[in-house]
């Protein structure tokens, strides 16, 4: 049987979720996105400047991706919701990626805000994945407030630091009956295997594919990885042990007993 | 006229509606949207709507972003 992710009515193959930021160009961008079959991306809203003449870069996104809008400068749920409507408005789908940020260091989540913003975007029939600190009650609240999965940071964002929560993200993919989706701080292709061995449900990596030297490449391998994590997940991952469990015969073999 | 322009205070002259403000800022009408007085418009509404003294206005795109 096929293992098939799915969100808000949707069908993922592809595990890996990509965010758009950083990349040199759009059409390096698309041929990233493209050549690992990438099924969802995250897009962001900014103010125009006057003369502004950039490429749209929504025509640089396959067809074939769900597009999900995030809300990122919102400082507040008030903030959050605005945003979310006005991607909905452009035509961006009822996708959001709830970001609500009010510390300008280490980019850390606001939690009860980020909550806030998902029961009245939940309500007005977005399919709301909120980025979050790891916490399970929270979780639990913000599946209840109708949010589709919970997107718990591994590290601060664009830190490529990895799964420094790891262990707050595993009592929440035994906890919560969600998709537990780790995004921000993913830099390299094993620590995306790690949330996948563990049962998350996805990842959404930016910064680690974006800034490589070789953008495309790179989301392969992370595609490549999140592949081996969720396979091995599936599989069954066996608990470390304290002593060595032999794996080959230890009988006697060119010995001679005296 | 004064309008409030993505956060800031602007003094606009002869321009009569949002259509003819988006292209006197010399922008694309395609990839953007527009947020007027917290109300988000249609693009159909950018000639219809008059702007009046301290409208507040928000010109947004969709850019890269995780």
């Amino acid at each position: 049987m096929e293992d098939l992710l799915v969100i808000g009515g949707k069908e993922f193959k592809n595990r890996l979720f990509v965010g758009t930021g950083k990349f040199a160009n759009y059409p390096l961008m698309k041929e990233a996105l493209l050549s690992s079959q990438i099924e969802l991306v995250t897009v962001a809203l900014r103010r125009v400047d006057a003369g502004s003449k950039s490429d749209n870069i929504l025509d640089y996104v396959p067809e074939s991706c769900t597009l999900m809008p995030n809300t990122s400068g919102a400082r507040s749920a008030e903030e959050a919701v605005r945003i979310a409507r006005i991607a909905k408005a452009a035509g961006a789908g009822n996708w959001v990626k709830i970001e609500v940020i009010r510390d300008n260091k280490y980019l850390l989540p606001d939690n009860l805000e980020t909550l806030k913003a998902t029961e009245i975007l939940a309500k007005e029939g977005f399919i709301v994945l909120p980025y979050m600190s790891p916490d399970l009650s929270i979780a639990r609240r913000l599946i209840e407030a109708g949010a589709a999965a919970v997107m718990p940071l591994g590290s601060p964002i664009g830190s490529n630091r990895g799964v420094k929560t790891k262990e707050l993200i595993e009592i929440m993919v035994q906890e919560i009956n969600a998709p537990v989706i780790v995004d921000a701080g993913i830099g390299r292709p094993s620590h995306a295997c790690e949330c996948m061995e563990i049962g998350c449900a996805a990842v959404l990596v930016n910064t680690a594919i974006a800034i490589a030297d070789n953008p495309i490449d790179m989301a392969k391998a992370f595609s490549s990885a999140v592949y081996a994590g969720r396979t091995a997940y599936l599989t069954g991952v066996h608990a470390p042990l304290d002593d060595a469990q032999a794996s080959s015969p230890l009988t006697g073999f060119l010995r001679i007993d005296k | 006229m004064n309008l409030r322009i993505n956060g800031k205070n602007e003094s606009i002259n002869n321009v009569v509606n949002i259509r003819e403000l988006i292209l006197s800022k010399n922008l694309c009408l395609e990839k953007i949207v527009v947020e007027y007085n917290l109300n988000i418009l249609p693009k159909e509404k950018w000639g219809e709507i008059v702007l009046q003294e301290n409208d507040n206005l928000e010109i947004i795109s969709f850019v890269g972003g995780g």
